[in-house]
């Protein structure tokens, strides 16, 4: 019997809940077991896993019964900005530790990269704005304790 | 009535906690917020009380409930104006609003409508105050005697019915619970005191943070989802909004629709899992059948804004019961409520009331005032919010960015929750385009801990028989319930029924 997958969606969703449930499993034998009368701490996370495994199983196994639709493509302008975005506040503000301004400009001007309506001049500008905004709001309103520059 | 003389020391105790001028302000600021959120498209009530949750950890606990609840009825309310206005639903329950709003505002009867739905919601949630008023000391009462397979059952309870009533797949929906379940696990076990699931990052060993799963899931998935999707065009409908107020005929069709929906919207609410969403469909649903003429509907039914307003906003309200008096969250959104309670030190569950009676009946007489706040807010204001609608979408996501960004860093001041942001922004994102609802996983994520330790001690109390859940009567009456909803939901016929209103209702 040959088996088609008619649905990329459930097929691809069935496998990564397997992944997770077997993660789940196999990390879990570390921890002790228990009995169900005294759980220990891998009792929990074991049944789940194998619960998991199982849902993950049919979801597979339905794909090749079922019709679906198939995967509709990556964004991957934005995913890639947006992360890189989100990666570059985590690591000035915290292992470098340039302050809260240069940090804010940075998640704003490749934030807007993200978007293929990209323009220099009003990503700057959009930049200024927030700055000023989130430093009214969140230094000055709110008294949270960022240096606003490098040199404090 | 023994009740109501309970009642006057309560709401008085309640209300003299909400007018405090400084509670006022939270309450008014919350409100403000929160619409202003409803309004904007793209990011919805959960993914913005994250956003704002870290603002509230240096205020006192009953200011920062009174504005995160603020935020959260707000932005149900400014929802219901962009589906009117632009038919596009600023969060999920505003869905079914946008095919007789919509129609009512291209037809000039912008006005009417968004009036409709603000004293439709004011009422439902005067009636949502007033029930939480009479039914939570009851319920807190009785859960006071639950023991752990009551609230293990109750949660399992909660978490099928979340499951049942998310979109597509039921068991994808089941399948993305337990996963949830196993996120709710990473950090340090409270019995043994082990590490699990921390992959010896020591960041880890607190477990995630309920704000970096919401913000990925919620905020960033979203984020990029939306501009994939390309800016969306707005078809702004407003000429001068001029007479708001409904005519003698709107009011004689809309009375009725509106108590409709407030009593479906409130049944709704108190069930863990279900929701607003599911209420103001169902009430859709039942408008139409009831109607006299029901080709009228679509083509700018007033009874249509009417009833499901009504009912998205008496479930908001009412979601506050099994909140408050279980402490078992009914929706992700309520999670982070009780999030936002823990983080200030209060033990969510029934002895909140007794022992911190002002923080409860002072939210509850707040959600009253907030309420009228909405409305006077949002008819007179109008032009205002629909001026933000203007703004372009590629100007709104970086300042939404940069609030994350803020908001998930302040939580611990470590960059590793930033990237576990991310991760979890990947993670969401896949779950789009695989269409597995992200919803039930928050919920089961944030009563892991939770059912684990109620599993545990159930089961040492009954020495590992596993029976125990069905031979004590109020826990297999919750299981007895979770099965009914499931075989209910398999049966062919509402199966169908629940594609239809679960999926797409507009037709966008």
């Amino acid at each position: 019997m040959q088996l088609k997958i008619k649905s990329q969606e459930d097929f691809w969703a069935g496998l990564m809940f397997i992944g997770f449930g077997l993660l789940a499993v196999v990390v879990a034998r570390d921890y002790p077991m228990g009995s169900a009368m005294r759980m220990g701490p891998g009792y929990f996370p074991t049944y789940l896993g194998g619960i998991m495994i199982v849902m993950g199983a049919i979801i597979a196994f339905r794909s090749t019964l079922v019709q679906g639709e198939k995967i509709r493509a990556f964004g991957w302008r934005g995913l890639f900005f947006l992360s890189l975005a989100f990666a570059t506040y985590g690591f000035l503000i915290d292992t470098l530790d340039v302050g809260f301004v240069l940090s804010i400009a940075a998640v704003v001007i490749l934030s807007t990269l993200a978007s293929r309506e990209f323009k220099w001049l009003e990503s700057l500008i959009l930049a200024g704005v927030l700055v000023l905004g989130t430093v009214a709001v969140f230094i000055w309103g709110l008294e949270m304790p960022y240096p606003l520059f490098w040199w404090r | 009535m023994e009740t109501l003389a309970e009642w006057f020391p309560n709401l008085t105790l309640g209300f003299a906690t909400a007018v405090t001028p400084i509670n006022l302000l939270y309450c008014f600021l919350g409100v403000f917020v929160g619409t202003l959120i409803g309004v904007l498209p793209g990011i919805g009530p959960l993914a913005a009380i994250a956003m704002l949750l870290p603002i509230t950890f240096n205020l006192p606990p009953v200011g920062a409930l009174i504005m995160l609840a603020g935020i959260y009825y707000g932005a149900q309310y400014g929802g219901s104006t962009t589906a009117i206005l632009v038919k596009l639903p600023g969060e999920s329950a505003s869905v079914v609003t946008c095919i007789d709003g919509y129609e009512m505002a291209k037809q000039g009867r912008a006005g009417p409508a968004l009036a409709v739905a603000a004293l439709g919601s004011f009422f439902a949630g005067t009636v949502g105050t007033i029930l939480i008023a009479t039914a939570g000391p009851p319920i807190a009462e009785m859960a006071l005697k639950f023991g752990a397979p009551e609230y293990f059952s109750l949660m399992v309870m909660g978490l099928i019915a979340s499951a049942v009533l998310a979109h597509g797949s039921l068991l994808k929906a089941l399948a993305m619970i337990v996963l949830g379940l196993l996120f709710g696990i990473v950090g340090t076990d409270v019995n043994s005191g082990m590490s699990r699931f921390a992959f010896g990052v020591s960041g880890l060993t607190d477990g995630i943070s309920f704000v970096v799963i919401a913000m990925g899931l919620f905020g960033f998935a979203e984020i990029v989802n939306n501009l994939e999707a390309g800016g969306s065009k707005r078809d702004l409908l407003f000429q001068k909004i001029k007479n708001i107020w409904p005519t003698k005929e709107d009011f004689k069709r809309s009375w009725a629709p509106a108590m409709r929906g407030t009593a479906i919207g409130a049944f709704f609410g108190t069930l863990p899992g279900a929701g607003p969403t599911i209420a103001a469909f169902s009430t859709y649903a039942l408008e139409k059948k009831v109607a006299k003429d029901p080709s009228r509907f679509g083509k700018g039914a007033i009874e249509g804004v009417a009833g499901p307003e009504s009912a998205n906003n008496a479930a908001a309200q009412c979601a506050f019961i099994p909140t408050l008096t279980l402490g078992i969250p009914g929706s992700g959104t309520m999670a982070l409520m009780l999030g936002a309670l823990t983080i200030q030190g209060i033990a969510p569950g029934p002895q909140v009331m007794t022992q911190r009676p002002e923080l409860f009946w002072g939210l509850i007489a707040s959600m009253w005032i907030g309420n009228g706040m909405l409305v006077l807010l949002n008819l007179p204001l109008i032009g205002l919010w629909v001026k933000l609608l203007t703004v372009p979408y590629r100007m709104l996501f970086p300042a939404i960015m940069v609030f994350m960004a803020i908001g998930v860093f302040s939580v611990n001041n470590q960059a590793l929750d930033i990237y576990m942001t991310l991760m979890f922004g990947f993670l969401g994102y896949i779950f789009v385009k695989l269409k597995c609802e992200p919803a039930p996983l928050i919920l089961a994520f944030v009563l892991g801990p939770l059912m684990e330790e109620n599993l545990r001690r159930a089961l040492l109390i009954s020495r590992g028989d596993p029976t125990v859940f069905i031979t004590r009567p109020i826990s297999a009456g919750f299981l007895i319930a979770t099965a009914l909803f499931l075989v209910i939901m398999l049966a062919p016929a509402i199966r169908k029924k629940r594609d239809q209103m679960t999926e797409d209702p507009v037709g966008a």
